[in-house]
């Protein structure tokens, strides 16, 4: 738990400082978007092997951004709308299922229940804000999944709540949009694909192993997705936008890959 | 040099060791290695399958979001590289020529001569038995590593593929051990370069 609880922390005054020395370095990508290019070690290898600097470093994060575009067109290639993850048993579920996010637990957000909204925008017919009960109040679907970390991990969990694309066609969504757009709780975004949002198996989760989400999975509310890597699923829920307009997210932003689908 | 001690399938107009398109594959092949290999490094240190992490120094991508980025655009150079030496070395017949035959009989005994310094190199466009198997070996490890990789990649779209090395788990470990395999065989391979450079010099001008 405690390897978990390491990853992907943010300099924030009264967080353990050793922790962040550790994992700062191997882990934490800068705060400027091309960072991860920069500061030679990224071509340093490269550069020693071919003997010379031959490789700009601003035309080789162009080339690598480009190719990672190409790489989003052949996973939405690769993309079968039918095909469903596979599913696992009660026996098979990882406990404890990791809390995992670029803050501590204790700075997870906590959103209050009682004067939750979930806001809807965009090209939807009904744009109604949901409240809690009313969200709790849609049919019940349950998965057991696993979900897989852009880091490598994997932890099989239990998830429970309203099919996404139900929900879709229940606020009269425009489906042939090309994104939804998620806002959250602590600021964090993300954009998804609209044949994987029409996925049968993504899942607006309520609940973890058939209890309320704790905060630690979300609360109130995150999107499940197990067609796409962690980073790509919003936790701590409370807006979404049905747009054709690609509005980034908080990771693919810095440079992992868009579409990351498995 | 090379003349007499040509074997069975060589026309006298093929005086060089390594035809062009084995030479650029190679060194193609070689520059994509290092660099699946780097990055792949780094994003094995962001969750490590062992109590080990590579150092950072010799790590390609300075964090996971851009060691993923340069593991993800030099697979393309590899798989299509890749395809295009596979398929030239079927197509050529240079793949049967020079791999084969090869029977454990004959490794054995050249086993025993490379150990007592026996084991000659003054014909480079002949493979010893050690080196088939070797070179057979690698060719076979390069399939499981794009075959395990792509299991790792898409464990949803290509779950069959998945499951065949017992799991998305399972699958992390194959691909490690095939890089730790690969990263093996470049030791013994670049050491035997260095020991006989003229077999470098025969990779890079062809003779």
């Amino acid at each position: 738990m405690a390897r978990f609880l390491a990853r992907f922390r943010k300099p924030t005054a009264g967080v353990d400082a050793d922790a962040l020395i550790k994992e700062a370095g191997k882990l934490m990508p800068e705060q400027s978007r091309r960072a991860f290019l920069r500061g030679g070690a990224s071509l340093g290898a490269l550069t020693m092997l071919t003997g010379c600097d031959i490789i700009d470093e601003e035309s080789a994060e162009g080339a690598l951004r480009y190719v990672s575009r190409f790489n989003d067109r052949v996973q939405a290639f690769l993309f079968n709308p039918n095909r469903l993850a596979p599913t696992f048993t009660d026996a098979d579920i990882t406990r404890p299922f990791p809390f995992n996010a670029y803050y501590d637990l204790d700075e997870a957000p906590t959103v209050d229940p009682a004067t939750y909204k979930f806001e809807i925008s965009g090209l939807a017919d009904n744009k109604k804000p949901w409240t809690l009960d009313e969200l709790h109040a849609l049919p019940e679907v349950s998965q057991i999944t696993r979900h897989v970390c852009v880091e490598g991990w994997s932890a099989i969990g239990s998830w429970q709540g309203a099919v996404l694309s139900d929900f879709l066609k229940r606020i009269g969504a425009d489906t042939r949009a090309r994104y939804l757009h998620f806002k959250c709780a602590e600021g964090y975004t993300e954009t998804i694909d609209m044949p994987t949002a029409l996925h049968p198996q993504t899942q607006m989760s309520f609940k973890y192993d058939n209890k309320i989400l704790p905060r630690a999975y979300g609360f109130p509310m995150k999107i499940r997705i197990p067609t796409k890597l962690g980073f790509k699923q919003p936790k701590y829920v409370v807006a979404m936008e049905v747009t054709n307009t690609d509005k980034g997210g908080y990771w693919s932003n810095q440079g992992y890959n868009w579409f990351s689908g498995l | 040099m090379t003349a007499q001690t040509m074997q069975a399938g060589y026309t006298a107009t093929e005086k060089k060791i390594h035809p062009g398109w084995v030479r650029v594959c190679h060194w193609i092949n070689a520059l994509a290695i290092l660099v699946m290999i780097g990055s792949g490094w780094q994003v094995y240190n962001a969750s490590p399958l062992f109590s080990f992490t590579f150092p950072r120094a010799i790590t390609i991508g300075e964090w996971l979001g851009g060691a993923l980025l340069w593991h993800f655009a030099a697979m393309w150079v590899l798989v299509i590289n890749g395809l295009v030496y596979v398929t030239l070395g079927l197509v050529s017949g240079r793949f049967r020529r020079k791999l084969f035959p090869v029977g454990p009989r004959a490794v054995i005994a050249d086993i025993k001569a490379a150990l007592t310094f026996k084991l000659s190199h003054d014909d480079l466009s002949h493979y010893n038995a050690v080196q088939k198997v070797l070179y057979i070996g690698i060719i076979l490890v390069a399939v499981l590593i794009v075959v395990s990789g792509l299991s790792i990649w898409k464990p949803v779209q290509f779950q069959e593929l998945t499951a065949l090395f017992g799991g998305y788990d399972a699958a992390r470990y194959v691909h490690f051990a095939a890089m730790a395999a690969i990263v093996a065989f470049l030791v013994v391979h670049i050491s035997l370069a260095l020991i006989v450079p003229k077999s470098l010099r025969a990779m890079i001008t062809g003779r």
